[in-house]
């Protein structure tokens, strides 16, 4: 928190007991604890930064009912309607600009690393409410078919998305993938960092004050490679989106991920990229969530007017 | 007032509050950032069309208020807008759009009272689409090479901007969305009788913190807008308005390397097939020439119907018309606001006169009319032929000429006999006719089983003399850039 001298005194009286919060998921627009019952405390250089659900196999069932009931009506509303809500949460992640560079210090950001990445997550936030109601005019097309027919491709949503946190920018690369996920009206499930999961807790709040509709983005807190099981397995979750670096721990799960995906053909993303890079953002992470479909329809030729047009 | 005499079931007023709107007695020029007070001293009433009262005094730009205003878009150009990220210009953009949004209801009142437009129209079209347009073009900013791939789109510099009085605030987000997204600077000039929205829109730039002389506003008559557009510090010129203004326009820039897109008249085709839901139909037909009092370079002015339901069609529509509300803009069951002005309005009433004369019969409801303010009883005449004037020539007005077809290659034929070409509106139950219609009538915008529907996404514009370039969509950003 920026030290504001004026106000100093009657803010910090030096015998108070802060008040500590209770960290817990988000899950079809509500904040429950794990059904496990069970936590885990995930600590930064040696310090805890608190006690955190440690999710269930349940718990991810639980998420992708959530997710999967929310989906069509996300898909339904309009794309204007989709780019005034991520342009939403970009208002109010910018009024809880503090908080959440606070957040990222805790979780052993340095200062100017933590203010970085919550300017970047408002701006990618923006950029890609920006993208709601145009990427449909980049990668759909009118296609000249070689008969009567008017035939068009547009792009769909997938479905239901589970997206796998990395640990190195916990906020950003959050933002990075939900953003595009759910430009398109996919829903999410997301798992937060294991070793870092504050930002992604706390952005829950944001969230579920952004006018978001309950359960198109749900948010998950434990362990990988437990809850990369279930979700891998699971038949309602049309793909995953593996945003994590190449580590040799990871390797065993991605390939895990992988051939467990196959059991339905869900998608498997996979994104190792740092997110501070601006190539980073793009609309074709939009098109990695997206279906092709593709409408014929018969033009009527008889009568033609021959008038010379 | 508000009911036809046999209404059994009179509604009560419902006016739109107009406490929280508060005008200034007399307003300057939006030059640099600040309102500023004209080199000359010219002002000019700006009245409201449905009771001729008095709402403001609007200046009269002189020549060299013209020149102040160019010069200050050039250096908003060089100083500011140019060298802006383009993801902070979209920034900017969205601040506008929200802040529309905020203060929809106050400019929904102060449009209706300016221009004469029923109160739910301003309100539910004009402003969420204005809106809407910043809000659109606002993510464009960052994203032109994805529009143009493989170019470098480049803005071309001070874009001068013209704009008509039957949606003021629209037509002004219209212009200043796409050009300010594209990297330009704007001098708009806002029609004279409808100068009140655009200048509010200066103090919503102000509270955007829009950096100075990046959108400047100048209010006037026609020979304001000829000295912008003849401005030799002017890159860009758009104008929407009337073809022959516009004819004039084009002529003016000849030899010039200034770019320009117009958005002019129109004298749309709405055909209805016998296979058409007639009811959804008559409703389409209704909403294509009476929205906005027909004021709309779109408007369906022409109606072709299959001749087998011709008969239960116009019925129809004369029972509809029956219904239609006329009266206070701000009343909002209105369905029929004033006429814009009183020379807008004998335009109309002559064409009436030129209908009667060339032998076309007229229908009106038998609705009273207030006693002050320009009125114009919603219009249909019947027995017209394709050589009469008012089947020809653009009213802007409330006035529907039906004519009858057989087949489909003769409607086709008759729709585009007109050297108009804006938009058309085909109703069918067959998707197929649909397709075949659309891809045969020569017109920018074609309708189907709809009518004047509008959206930021979705281009807008006409074939030959309805003017050149698109508004609106990922079209609409090629007229400011250059991708040469």
């Amino acid at each position: 928190m920026a030290k504001n001298k004026k106000s100093a005194p009657t803010l910090m009286v030096p015998s108070r007991i802060p008040v500590l919060k209770t960290y817990k998921m988000f899950v079809g627009g509500e904040f429950p604890r794990t059904e496990s019952g069970r936590f885990y405390t995930p600590r930064v250089k040696g310090r805890s930064l608190g006690n955190f659900c440690l999710g269930s196999r349940k718990d991810v069932r639980q998420a992708v009912a959530a997710a999967r009931s929310a989906q069509a009506h996300w898909a339904n509303r309009t794309s204007y309607n989709r780019a005034q809500i991520l342009y939403r949460i970009a208002e109010l992640l910018e009024a809880r600009r503090l908080q959440f560079i606070q957040d990222l210090n805790h979780q052993g950001s340095s200062e100017r690393q933590a203010q970085a990445e919550v300017d970047m997550s408002i701006e990618r936030l923006v950029y890609y409410a920006g993208w709601c109601d145009k990427y449909q005019q980049v990668f759909g097309s009118v296609n000249p078919v070689a008969s009567e027919h008017f035939n068009v491709s547009i792009l769909e949503p997938m479905g239901v998305v589970f997206h796998i946190a990395p640990d190195n920018q916990p906020l950003l690369g959050v933002i990075s993938i939900m953003a595009p996920i759910i430009a398109s009206g996919n829903t999410t499930i997301c798992l937060a960092s294991e070793s870092k999961p504050i930002s992604a807790v706390n952005l829950a709040e944001v969230l579920a004050t952004a006018d978001v509709p309950p359960g198109v983005v749900n948010i998950l807190t434990g362990s990988l490679d437990e809850l990369a099981v279930p979700a891998a397995d699971h038949f309602d979750i049309n793909a995953i989106a593996w945003n994590r670096s190449n580590g040799r721990r990871n390797k065993t799960t991605l390939q895990m991920i992988e051939e467990k995906a196959t059991s339905n053909l869900k998608r498997v993303r996979r994104y190792e990229r740092p997110w501070t890079r601006l190539e980073s953002q793009n609309p074709y992470l939009i098109a990695d969530f997206c279906e092709v479909k593709t409408t014929w329809h018969p033009i009527e030729t008889i009568s033609e007017s021959g008038s010379g047009y | 007032m508000n009911q036809s005499p046999e209404n059994q079931w009179p509604l009560s007023p419902a006016l739109e509050s107009q406490d929280h709107l508060q005008l200034e007695k007399s307003y300057g020029l939006f030059i640099d950032g600040e309102f500023v007070s004209s080199t000359g001293s010219k002002k000019y009433a700006s009245i409201n069309p449905a009771t001729e009262q008095r709402l403001s005094r609007i200046t009269e730009s002189t020549p060299q208020d013209v020149d102040v205003a160019v010069r200050a878009a050039r250096k908003g150009y060089d100083r500011h807008w140019s060298r802006m990220k383009p993801s902070e210009r979209g920034k900017y953009l969205f601040r506008i759009a929200r802040l529309i949004q905020e203060r929809s209801r106050e400019l929904a009142v102060l449009e209706t009272l300016d221009g004469g437009k029923p109160i739910r129209e301003s309100r539910d079209v004009d402003l969420p689409l204005a809106a809407a347009h910043f809000f659109y073009y606002a993510g464009w900013a960052d994203k032109l090479d994805y529009a143009f791939p493989n170019r470098r789109p480049r803005p071309l510099g001070v874009a001068a901007q013209v704009i008509p009085w039957n949606f003021p605030l629209l037509m002004a987000a219209w212009k200043i969305a796409p050009a300010l997204a594209t990297g330009n600077t704007v001098v708009l000039k806002p029609a004279e009788t409808t100068s009140l929205t655009a200048l509010r829109l200066g103090e919503i730039l102000q509270q955007a913190e829009l950096p100075p002389g990046v959108v400047n506003i100048i209010t006037g008559h026609g020979n304001v807008g000829k000295a912008l557009v003849e401005h030799p510090g002017v890159d860009k010129v758009a104008f929407t308005g009337s073809t022959e203004v516009g004819k004039t326009i084009q002529a003016s820039l000849a030899g010039t390397r200034k770019r320009s897109t117009l958005e002019l008249g129109g004298k749309a085709a709405n055909i209805i097939f016998a296979d058409a839901s007639i009811d959804q139909a008559v409703e389409g037909v209704i909403n294509g020439i009476y929205f906005n009092q027909g004021q709309v370079c779109c408007a369906g002015s022409r109606l072709f119907v299959e001749e087998s339901v011709a008969q239960q069609v116009i019925e129809k529509i004369k029972d509809r018309v029956q219904s239609l509300i006329i009266g206070n803009p701000l009343d909002k069951n209105t369905d029929l606001g004033a006429i814009n002005s009183r020379q807008q309005l004998n335009t109309i009433q002559e064409y009436i006169d030129v209908g009667l004369a060339e032998g076309a019969i007229r229908y009106q409801p038998e609705a009273p009319l207030p006693d002050e303010g320009f009125w114009c009883r919603p219009t249909l005449f019947t027995q017209v032929s394709q050589a009469s004037r008012i089947a020809r020539e653009e009213i802007f007005g409330p006035v529907l000429a039906i004519q009858t077809f057989r087949t489909v290659a003769e409607v086709i034929q008759k729709a585009n006999n007109t050297p108009y070409g804006l938009s058309a509106g085909v109703w069918t139950n067959k998707g197929s006719k649909i397709f075949n219609l659309s891809s045969q009538l020569r017109a920018g915008v074609v309708w189907a089983n709809s009518y004047n529907q509008f959206d930021p996404t979705s281009p807008f514009g006409g074939y030959q003399e309805s003017g050149f370039g698109r508004e609106g969509g990922l079209h609409g950003l090629q007229a400011y850039l250059d991708i040469h």
